[in-house]
């Protein structure tokens, strides 16, 4: 009730104006002011430049195996900090640091790719059903449970099986359909709230074509949660990529450098380098907090609920 | 304001119907089922009704919830289906149209919602919303029109035309169902449904809309059908009312006869329900109450639909024959076997026993939602 | 002595990040046992805001409420949260407007009741289930005994409000704050309902404070009332005076611009300009001065005091003269 009247002055005042604010303009403006939402934007950010710029800017080439380390290399020792190299060396001599650097862009390959295949299969399932509804939407959203009740586990193990050898496609792939049901049935039901709700109903009662209607109105007001999804699922998909390649589902080439892999290996030298182990999982961990911390936020200020 | 309202405004001869409505009736299938749905009943949200509405005047619906004035109001424009019945506009029987034809035809019939709020898209400017409606009937004819028809309109409802850029949220609520009476004004009806079109604003507000209402249909020769729960508001806007009690229209009649002299005994416990603001008419009063609640519509009682909770219930056919809406004294029509009875006062009100009503949570009103998944059903 | 005496209550609302709100400021009544006292506005006037304030259901963070709410001589803003604990349910009840959200949706209807029984009036379980019968029954709930083993959504709105009320009496409280309560409801089952209260009020001598936007409500059912508007109590009288001749220009205005049931047909509505949105702060005029027809230079610059007459108080620098019909037209 309180913040009622404020919102009433405040929205007198934004009467005075000249121009409106339209909703996305006012998300954006609640996300500058919310320090949570700035600092899952930062490590994005920061995730997203390194990605790019890693090849550039990797002190040493990451698959190349180095003498100065290899020369120091025994089983019960792996080379730490030296001149150069600046987190020492990995379990067969290459410098780690660089790795690392380039695992960013490996992840993102992997996250990006597998969050948009299932994002766009997603929608157009989820498009489908909240559009027509009736039998169209009963058979879409039972192959969605199907889809829903397979394991991703299972499903990239199937898949490397199919693809006679794992690599990183199969692992977006496995990752993509996993998230396939979950940004259907997302969109459907925003869909089909809006699909009864006043507004649609309006445009309807107005002679506004259906294809209008769908795609000026039902389809950007349903959006919002799926936006937030994609962001929260690109966390979770960096992890499963990572947890698949860690049991070996992933390309099976020993030299690249992706974090998931690199944490896979380390396992064996946990007692000898426990930084091979460490550092990868922060990176992953970081950046999967990143983008949980600006979905969530994303969420709070697409939430019409939280305008002020 | 424009030629096509023009033949409303200057020639409407009194009994000039633009709208009637035959035997309508909207049946909503309730489903169950797990892989298959299966209609395992109906809700029977309208069940035959008959009206007409005139050229130039304000026909007022009133009804409590779950009644089926909404579902009423939305046949008649087809934005859901009827399952039986004709609902004739200037003569076309809208429930043949397809298509295109359809909505064609829906530029001449428009409708203002009850919640200001959730009826304008949150993401469209008032322009948008507005040139929405031309540009679907092919009335956007050059920037400079379209510019200058928008600035009409916002005057018309009473809005300065920097409104124009600005979004649905940024409005109060009674600016913001303006924007609801201008985008339905923009295609140049000859009927406005307005589904409650005050209850969700504050009192001091709804006279400015009540007043907007009146004055826009003196400027265009508009024709209403104004649906509320509010019977003071209703008797105030309306020329004819029409009561309706479980999907069935139970007495009609001008609103100063209905007012006056309420012929069905349902019109009259709700005409003394209402409260009314001056303590000497409340401590006079009679209060007819209604012992027990609405049946569910989903099963209707058998005979009169009121028979379960009516004073004035007799032994004989109120339980076993569907009383017919029939005109009782001049425009003034019933639907009660013992109206006449009743008005001579040959039959008293009696006391009624409460019936038991299971709430099966399914209304009247409300679309049925087809289940997400499987686990949706099994864990409803 | 009152049963209630609620003397300058203030709530402020103070959120992270917002200006400090006030909602209610300054509100002062009294309430006898026996008699319904009505709280009137429109949204945001702070009517709900006052009687969470009485109950102490208002978040203690965010919230600064002042001011005294004493309860038969005990000041209850001073209470503990424990002891406030059980003064509610046992002193005072409370009804809210929508009764499904305020009912348990998991637990039966009769074990809703007879946990207040139990815990207010130290009831054992079987004697309190007679008693929670009794009290359904009471509150005209067919076959009472059935309903106890049923669960809210199987009720209709109008019994889950009579079931609510049940619970609110349970204690036979000396005071039943009722916000809204027949907001939710159609005509016919509002009419039950208000006509459940009186006789509760009649038979029980509960002191009861109403709660509504209704002006009608408010007509035959309270004793005296307070016409809140902007957080503030601009007018109180006895219900006769105040309909018969309401002097501020807001009560006046709201007045003139409902459609009686019983009016003249045919007569335009006299609506108050704007909105509640183009209230001022009070600190330095009247915060309905910019919709006020009767608006004189001076209450954009002096705030009005709430000044005690016969029979009304009366917050306003240019009060409606008695006996004038309706406001003049407005230019909206």
């Amino acid at each position: 009730m309180t913040s009622l009247l404020k919102r009433k002055r405040a929205r007198v005042d934004a009467l005075a104006e000249s121009a409106g604010t339209s909703l996305a303009a006012d998300a954006v403006k609640r996300m500058l002011r919310s320090p949570v939402a700035l600092l899952g934007a930062f490590l994005v950010l920061l995730f997203l430049v390194l990605a790019i710029v890693a090849p550039f800017i990797a002190p040493k080439d990451p698959y190349q195996r180095y003498p100065e380390l290899l020369a120091e290399l025994r089983p019960d020792f792996i080379p730490g900090a030296q001149p150069g190299f600046l987190l020492g060396g990995d379990e067969l001599g290459r410098d780690f640091f660089s790795r690392l650097l380039v695992g960013a862009q490996q992840s993102l390959v992997v996250g990006v790719g597998a969050t948009l295949i299932g994002l766009v299969l997603g929608m157009i399932i989820g498009g489908l059903a909240g559009a027509f509804g009736g039998w169209v939407d009963s058979w879409l959203m039972r192959f969605t449970d199907i889809m829903l009740s397979i394991p991703s586990l299972l499903l990239a193990i199937s898949i490397a099986a199919l693809a006679s050898r794992g690599s990183q496609t199969t692992v977006i792939i496995a990752v993509a359909v996993t998230t396939v049901p979950i940004f259907a049935r997302l969109l459907r039901g925003a869909m089909l709230a809006q699909r009864h709700s006043d507004h649609v109903l309006a445009a309807t009662a107005l002679g506004v074509r259906r294809r209008t209607v769908v795609f000026r109105h039902m389809l950007p007001n349903s959006l919002g949660p799926v936006i937030v999804q994609a962001t929260l699922t690109l966390a979770t998909a960096i992890i499963e990529a990572a947890s698949l390649s860690f049991l070996g589902l992933g390309d099976p080439d020993p030299s690249r450098a992706e974090w998931g892999l690199m944490l896979g290996n380390s396992q064996r030298y946990i007692d000898v380098k426990p930084e091979l182990a460490f550092y990868p999982a922060v990176a992953i961990i970081i950046v999967a907090l990143g983008f949980t911390l600006l979905g969530e936020s994303l969420r709070e200020a697409l939430d019409p609920k939280n305008r002020r | 304001m424009t030629a096509a309202v023009e033949p409303a405004a200057t020639a409407a001869p009194v009994g000039d119907a633009l709208v009637s409505v035959e035997g309508l009736k909207i049946h909503f299938p309730i489903k169950r089922g797990l892989l298959v749905d299966r209609t395992v009943g109906h809700v029977y949200a309208v069940d035959g009704v008959d009206l007409r509405i005139n050229r130039g005047e304000t026909y007022g619906l009133v009804g409590e919830s779950g009644c089926g004035k909404s579902t009423l109001g939305r046949g008649m424009l087809r934005l859901v289906e009827p399952t039986d019945g004709r609902v004739l506009f200037d003569g076309t029987d809208l429930v043949g149209l397809k298509g295109e034809e359809l909505r064609r035809m829906r530029r001449r019939m428009q409708m203002v919602f009850q919640d200001p709020m959730s009826s304008l898209d949150p993401r469209q400017s008032v322009e948008s919303l507005l040139v929405e409606g031309l540009r679907a009937h092919g009335l956007d004819k050059g920037r400079e029109a379209t510019g200058k028809r928008l600035r009409e309109l916002l005057s018309a409802v009473g809005l300065p035309s920097t409104s124009l850029r600005k979004y649905p949220h940024e409005f109060s609520g009674g600016q913001r169902q303006r924007i609801g009476i201008a985008r339905a004004l923009a295609v140049e009806p000859d009927l406005i449904i307005a589904d409650e079109p005050v209850s969700a604003l504050d009192v001091s507000v709804q006279a400015q809309v009540v007043n907007l209402l009146e004055d826009l249909q003196d400027e265009f020769g508009l024709t209403y059908l104004v649906i509320a729960h509010d019977l003071a508001v209703v008797r105030h806007i309306s020329d004819r009312v029409g009561v309706m009690y479980l999907g069935g229209l139970v007495e009609e009649a001008t609103s100063d006869d209905l007012y006056a002299e309420p012929l069905h005994p349902y019109t009259r416990a709700l005409l003394s329900a209402i409260p009314v603001p001056d303590p000497e008419v409340e401590d006079r009063r009679e209060r007819i109450l209604l012992t027990g609640d609405l049946p569910s519509p989903a099963n209707p009682p058998k005979g009169c639909r009121f028979h379960t909770r009516c004073p004035w219930k007799q032994a004989t056919r109120c339980d076993t024959e569907r009383p017919e809406l029939r005109e009782v004294l001049p425009g003034h029509k019933v639907a009660c076997h013992w109206a006449e009875d009743i008005r001579a006062g040959r039959i008293r009100p009696h006391e009624v026993e409460a019936v038991l009503v299971e709430e099966d949570g399914v209304s009247p009103d409300m679309p049925l939602v087809g289940p997400a998944s499987v686990s949706e059903v099994l864990n409803p | 002595m009152a049963l209630l005496e609620v003397r300058d209550l203030r709530v402020v609302f103070q959120r992270r990040g917002t200006e400090p709100f006030t909602a209610v400021d300054g509100v002062s009544f009294d309430v006898d046992p026996g008699q319904t006292v009505g709280l009137v506005g429109e949204s945001g006037c702070g009517k709900s805001v006052t009687s969470l304030a009485i109950m102490g259901l208002l978040p203690s963070r965010g919230n600064k409420v002042s001011g005294q709410v004493r309860f038969e001589g005990t000041d209850l803003l001073t209470l503990s949260d424990k002891d406030m604990r059980d003064r509610r349910g046992r002193d005072l009840g409370m009804v809210f407007q929508d009764p499904l959200s305020s009912l348990n949706p998991v637990i039966p209807i009769g074990l809703q009741v007879t946990e207040v029984l139990e815990r207010h009036r130290g009831m054992s379980r079987k004697a309190a289930m007679v008693e929670a019968a009794d009290l359904l029954g009471r509150v005209g709930i067919p076959d009472p005994q059935r309903r106890l083993s049923e669960y809210p959504h199987q009720l209709s709105g109008g019994m889950r409000q009579r079931a609510l009320i049940a619970i609110a009496l349970a204690c036979r409280p000396r005071l039943l704050i009722a916000d809204e309560p027949t907001t939710a409801l159609d005509v016919t089952i509002q009419a039950q309902i208000l006509a459940l209260l009186k006789e509760l009020v009649r038979d029980t001598g509960t002191a009861l404070i109403m709660i509504t936007h209704d002006l009608g409500v408010v007509a035959g059912l309270c004793d005296e009332v307070n016409v809140l508007y902007g957080g503030r109590v601009v007018e109180k009288a006895a219900r006769y005076p105040l309909f018969a001749d309401p002097r501020h220009p807001y009560t006046h205005g709201l007045l003139a611009s409902i459609p009686r049931l019983d009016g003249a047909r045919g007569e335009k509505l006299v609506p108050i300009k704007g909105s509640v949105a183009d209230n001022i702060p009070w600190d330095h005029g009247c915060a309905f001065a910019p919709r006020c027809p009767n608006a004189l230079p001076v209450c954009r610059e002096v705030t009005p005091e709430l000044e005690a007459g016969d029979v009304r108080s009366l917050r306003c620098h240019n009060p409606v003269l008695p006996g004038t019909p309706a406001a003049q037209e407005v230019p909206a």
